[in-house]
């Protein structure tokens, strides 16, 4: 009975690929570690300019609004670089298949296999530029504590739903070019309107303060920054997280069985 | 044990960008190609096979001819398990390797053996087998120290030396080879015949797309030719290859 249904086969995909994890995450290590070929600091210059971009942004930002920069600062940066962790694994999860072409046409693996080694290189590069985070904490004398170790398990809820959002954006990206310009607008539309580089405390009493907490970026960032920041997460954010898990979960499998067998012929 | 059995199967493609087809095109359509067909809503659908038949079981070595364009490829990546047919049932059972671009998986930046790795993972091999095999690849290959240099420092021929000696290293039960490997310099080929004929004795079912006649009288027991995405005939390999080659030469 169960055997037939669609979310079966988007389930039975999944399975085959978490099986041979492996390969995946060797490719996506691959992947980064080739950018360091022929550059001695390699993946580490996009570091680099993380670095820049958020001091310059902070300073900007926080002298302009008289923000204090002693906690301004190590917000911002939190929360930019889990933004642009979900930014960049969205926007290559839509060209996971799409570029694994010549591979999906010669070799039969397991369609998931490509969207994990999306995911995992993208948690390569999050991981290098997850250093950025201490240099500015420091540097403006910010005091973390021990409630930093609750960031992985709230990274790894970001993770799983990255891994179905990116599952459905992928298939439907294959079939549906355009779609990858119009999910990299959308992205920036949610920047802007996602407590990144604002606070959400400064939402006029007029905005509804659900437009924000339903957000699931916002709560995303928050699962990650508030425990940098050295404070616990709140229980409804991680229950917001996995309520949207299942659910995404569910239809992702259900998308990827239907579709399973025709992404080669869109390729 | 292996096997593939295909029943009536039939392959669509939708193109979903070509909108207009001009006469020229029809008439070309005539020459190659298999068939196109506008389907309601102005959907534009390739027919690039229809209602092929075929078993195969171990010990089996097909080969497949026909013009460009005839369905060989798509033919090809059916039996991979690429392609899953529009119409039609496809059974295939047994561990498949296709070896259209030995190339695949290989990175110009990585140095030889880091590519060893990466090419045989790609064709399936688990770190573990991938561990046992290394050295003898390496040593297949014959490139000594080079293979602690990046890959893109090789000649072209060493390039062709890694891909095979690695492609090669692979037991599949079912083989599948778009033209045969090449192996570039004379020291080199006589090895790698007979590295390709090893792993053909290991092989179960052979299933080999070739313009070459020479080649399929060698090794293929029997012969389908494709046209217009149809069999046009499927037999012994004597019988077919005259019929086929009489044609062409017309």
């Amino acid at each position: 009975m169960l055997k037939n249904t669609l979310f079966y086969a988007g389930f039975q995909d999944v399975l085959l690929a978490s099986r041979e994890y492996w390969l995946p995450l060797a490719l996506a290590w691959q992947d980064v570690s080739v950018r360091y070929k022929r550059s001695a600091i390699g993946q580490l210059w996009l570091t680099l300019n993380t670095l820049i971009y958020i001091a310059s942004l902070g300073l900007i930002f926080g002298t302009l609004f008289r923000f204090n920069l002693h906690e301004y600062l190590p917000n911002i940066c939190a929360a930019i670089l889990t933004w642009n962790f979900i930014n960049t694994s969205i926007s290559d999860g839509c060209l996971a298949f799409i570029n694994s072409d010549s591979v999906i046409l010669q070799v039969k693996l397991p369609f998931f296999t490509h969207i994990i080694r999306t995911v995992a290189r993208n948690i390569i590069v999050f991981g290098h530029n997850i250093v950025i985070y201490p240099i500015i904490a420091i540097s403006v004398g910010y005091k973390v504590n021990l409630y930093a170790l609750f960031a992985i398990p709230g990274l790894i809820f970001i993770l799983i739903n990255l891994l179905w959002v990116c599952t459905i954006l992928a298939v439907l990206c294959t079939r549906y070019r355009d779609l990858h310009q119009v999910v990299i607008s959308i992205l920036q539309i949610v920047f802007y309107a996602t407590p990144v580089v604002w606070d959400a405390k400064i939402l006029p009493p007029t905005v509804s303060p659900l437009l924000v907490k339903l957000n699931p970026f916002y709560n995303f960032i928050d699962l990650v920054k508030r425990p940098l920041m050295g404070q616990l997460p709140y229980a409804s954010e991680w229950l917001f997280c996995g309520t949207l898990a299942v659910f995404g979960w569910a239809i992702a499998l259900c998308v990827l069985g239907k579709y399973k067998h025709r992404i080669a012929y869109w390729l | 044990m292996a096997l593939i059995r295909l029943n009536n199967v039939g392959v669509e493609f939708p193109i979903f960008n070509a909108q207009n087809r001009s006469l020229k095109n029809k008439v070309l359509n005539l020459v190659t190609g298999g068939k196109i067909e506008s389907r309601a809503g102005n959907l534009v659908v390739i027919k690039s096979l229809q209602d092929i038949s075929l078993n195969l079981a171990d010990g089996d070595r097909i080969g497949l001819v026909g013009h460009n364009g005839a369905g060989k490829t798509t033919l090809l990546r059916v039996l991979s398990g690429i392609y899953t047919p529009t119409s039609g049932e496809c059974t295939i059972e047994g561990k498949c390797v296709s070896l259209i671009n030995i190339q695949l998986g290989i990175n110009h930046e990585e140095t030889g053996r880091s590519n060893i790795k990466l090419r045989a993972a790609m064709m399936g091999m688990r770190p573990k087998q991938i561990e046992e095999k290394i050295e003898e690849i390496a040593e297949f290959s014959g490139l000594g120290h080079f293979l602690d240099m990046p890959f893109r420092t090789y000649s072209s021929g060493m390039q062709i030396r890694l891909a095979f000696a690695t492609s090669t290293s692979i037991e599949p039960e079912i083989l599948i080879m778009d033209e045969w490997l090449s192996a570039g310099d004379e020291n080199f080929k006589d090895k790698a015949n007979q590295r390709m004929a090893q792993l053909l004795d290991k092989t179960k079912i052979l299933i080999l797309a070739s313009h070459s006649r020479e080649l399929l009288e060698k090794n293929c027991t029997k012969i389908l030719w494709l046209e217009h995405g149809k069999v046009r005939m499927l037999g012994e390999t004597s019988e077919v290859l005259s019929q086929y080659f009489s044609r062409s030469e017309k």
